[in-house]
């Protein structure tokens, strides 16, 4: 065990560093931000961009500053923006949380619609509720995830004028985006809660419960879809990295004030630290969901270690 | 084979899945010969509502440009992502995942710690750094899709790999003394390609909901050439007065990624019934 956990944590730790090297190195390439910065000003010299470029730390090493950017994921120090000289934590402060919450609530209301359905399609296997449940499954996984969210404000906003069109003000502002992302997620999990239930209904503790006499919803809830959950866990660890990709553009759409967002403007203003600490942030938090779901799923299920 | 054509369920997906995807094909390759003036700017009919005037079916965008052609015209750009993108991370990926598996040592593990690296960062942020860099364009748009995909089919191949080169027929043409890369040609690949044909279609739907996401983000192709994206962009600030400009271009989209998908899972079925490329 002890073997395995560390073989993953290596693997984990290798892709973090890979991962933030490439976004350094990238981030570097998209241009000059001490021009960006002197954009508005007239009569610069060449003098006045050597002098914001030592102010930025841009003139170190390249070695120095990406490790002065690593050393940041474990101190929460990210430098400061190169616009208005914000710290970039502050910024993540706020974005973060706005983004996590939008995860969670796409997660939570995908949940909510596949579980039944898709134990609907497990039972019904073969029959025209299940074909119906896998073709509306396909819809759901073909829409443009911007386009639905413009639909959804096309209904709601303008034609039935309920919900606020963007922004993040309360509670009637999350409705939307997170139904965007909920609706898309469904698609891929209707098919898996079929799938795990099909394969869980099948072994002998199912045929046992019913053999008790145990009422069919107790059989369903209780015992085949606590054994299913275990693949499912799994599967939306991996889907996380999906979810958040998906998540930053639908933040765009709605204005929601998040880490697409601010990566967004990153990118038009030249703003490194921003930019990269947003990537950087997220690619880690993909990595660490992934290394807890591995490890969870290694302590229930001892064949995975040897794999 | 036959046995398909017998389940009628699946030939319904099959028939809606090719029937989707033949006629959007057809129609984008004829669209200009269908609509030669495509381009064109009528300032005398901005913004006509659809269903109105037979010469602009679906109506115009604020620049009096027929809605109805520029999503045919559009779909181009879109077929050419999804294709040529498949295409080149197919390439790629397939001929690392053969090395990787069959081969083992060095090219497995630069393959296999690719993938994590792959799965960790979303191509969404990926992209968003890179195009700020090198510019958004079609081109552009293309090699980042392949440079982020061809590991799926690396892993995907060098997964089958392992679990054939050890298998009798495998040995039986090493013993012989058949040489390394003809079992690989003709004992391997067709052995493995019905697992790569799902993904492909599946990964052609993909591309096209990612190319014109990064196109409706300002970040793909021109916003000058038609596409669907684009369009989409365009229609945003006209969402309270006219709708159709925002709304004909994503079901487009959605048609063609609904066909791409309908016939991805049937060929699921068909070559993959041991789900090998379950998502």
């Amino acid at each position: 065990m002890a073997g395995f956990l560390l073989k993953r944590v290596a693997q984990a730790v290798f892709v973090v560093i890979v991962v933030t090297l490439i976004v350094s190195v990238a981030v570097r390439m998209t241009g000059d931000p001490a021009l960006m910065i002197a954009q508005g000003a007239t009569d610069i010299t060449e003098a006045d961009l050597e002098r914001i470029r030592e102010g930025l730390g841009l003139n170190e090493p390249f070695l120095t500053q990406y490790l002065a950017t690593l050393s940041g994921l474990f101190t929460w120090d990210f430098g400061r923006s190169f616009l208005g000289g914000t710290e970039v934590s502050t910024l993540i402060a706020g974005a973060l949380p706005a983004t996590l919450l939008l995860a969670f609530s796409s997660l939570i209301v995908s949940i909510v619609i596949s579980i039944p359905l898709g134990i609907r399609a497990a039972i019904r296997r073969g029959k025209w509720e299940d074909q119906l449940i896998r073709i509306v499954s396909l819809v759901g996984l073909s829409f443009p995830n911007f386009w639905l969210a413009t639909m959804l404000v096309l209904l709601f906003s303008i034609t039935l004028q309920l919900l606020p069109p963007s922004g993040m003000t309360g509670w009637a502002t999350l409705v939307m985006p997170a139904m965007t992302m909920g609706v898309i997620l469904t698609a891929t999990n209707v098919r898996l809660v079929r799938t795990s239930m099909l394969e869980v209904m099948q072994s002998q503790y199912i045929m046992v419960a019913r053999a008790k006499g145990l009422s069919e919803r107790s059989v369903l809830y209780k015992h085949a879809l606590r054994n299913s959950a275990i693949p499912l866990i799994t599967f939306l660890g991996l889907q996380f990295g999906g979810l958040l990709g998906g998540i930053v553009v639908v933040e765009k759409v709605f204005n929601w004030p998040g880490m697409g967002s601010l990566a967004f403007d990153a990118v038009s203003a030249r703003d490194y630290p921003v930019l990269q600490s947003v990537i950087m942030i997220l690619s880690t938090l993909i990595v660490l969901v992934n290394l807890i779901v591995d490890i969870a799923y290694g302590l229930i299920d001892p064949r995975i270690r040897t794999e | 084979m036959t046995a398909f054509f017998q389940s009628r369920y699946w030939s319904l997906e099959f028939v809606l899945g090719a029937g989707l995807t033949g006629l959007i094909v057809i129609g984008v390759l004829l669209s200009r010969w269908l609509f030669p003036d495509v381009g064109a700017i009528d300032l005398g009919a901005r913004l006509v509502p659809p269903f109105e005037r037979a010469d602009y079916l679906l109506g115009t965008d604020p620049l009096g440009r027929d809605v109805l052609a520029r999503i045919f015209v559009g779909g181009w750009i879109s077929l050419q992502v999804g294709f040529l993108s498949v295409l080149g991370s197919v390439l790629i990926g397939v001929l690392m995942g053969l090395i990787a598996g069959y081969y083992r040592g060095f090219w497995d593990v630069l393959v296999m710690r690719f993938a994590d690296v792959q799965l960790a960062l979303p191509f969404i942020l990926l992209a968003i750094t890179i195009i700020a860099i090198v510019g958004g364009s079609l081109t552009n748009t293309i090699i980042l899709l392949i440079v982020s995909q061809w590991v799926q089919y690396a892993r995907l191949v060098r997964a089958q790999v392992l679990a054939l080169r050890d298998r009798e027929f495998v040995l039986a043409a090493r013993a012989i003394g058949v040489k390394n890369h003809n079992i690989i040609r003709s004992h391997l690949l067709p052995n493995l390609m019905g697992p790569v044909v799902v993904l492909m279609t599946l990964n052609v739907a993909n591309n096209i909901l990612l190319e014109s996401s990064l196109t409706f983000l300002g970040l793909g192709v021109d916003p000058t050439i038609p596409s669907w994206g684009g369009m989409l962009a365009d229609g945003r600030t006209y969402l309270q007065t006219a709708w159709w400009v925002s709304v004909f271009p994503g079901v487009a989209i959605l048609l063609t990624v609904l066909g791409l998908n309908l016939l991805g899972d049937w060929l699921r079925d068909t070559l993959d019934p041991t789900g090998r490329t379950e998502k």
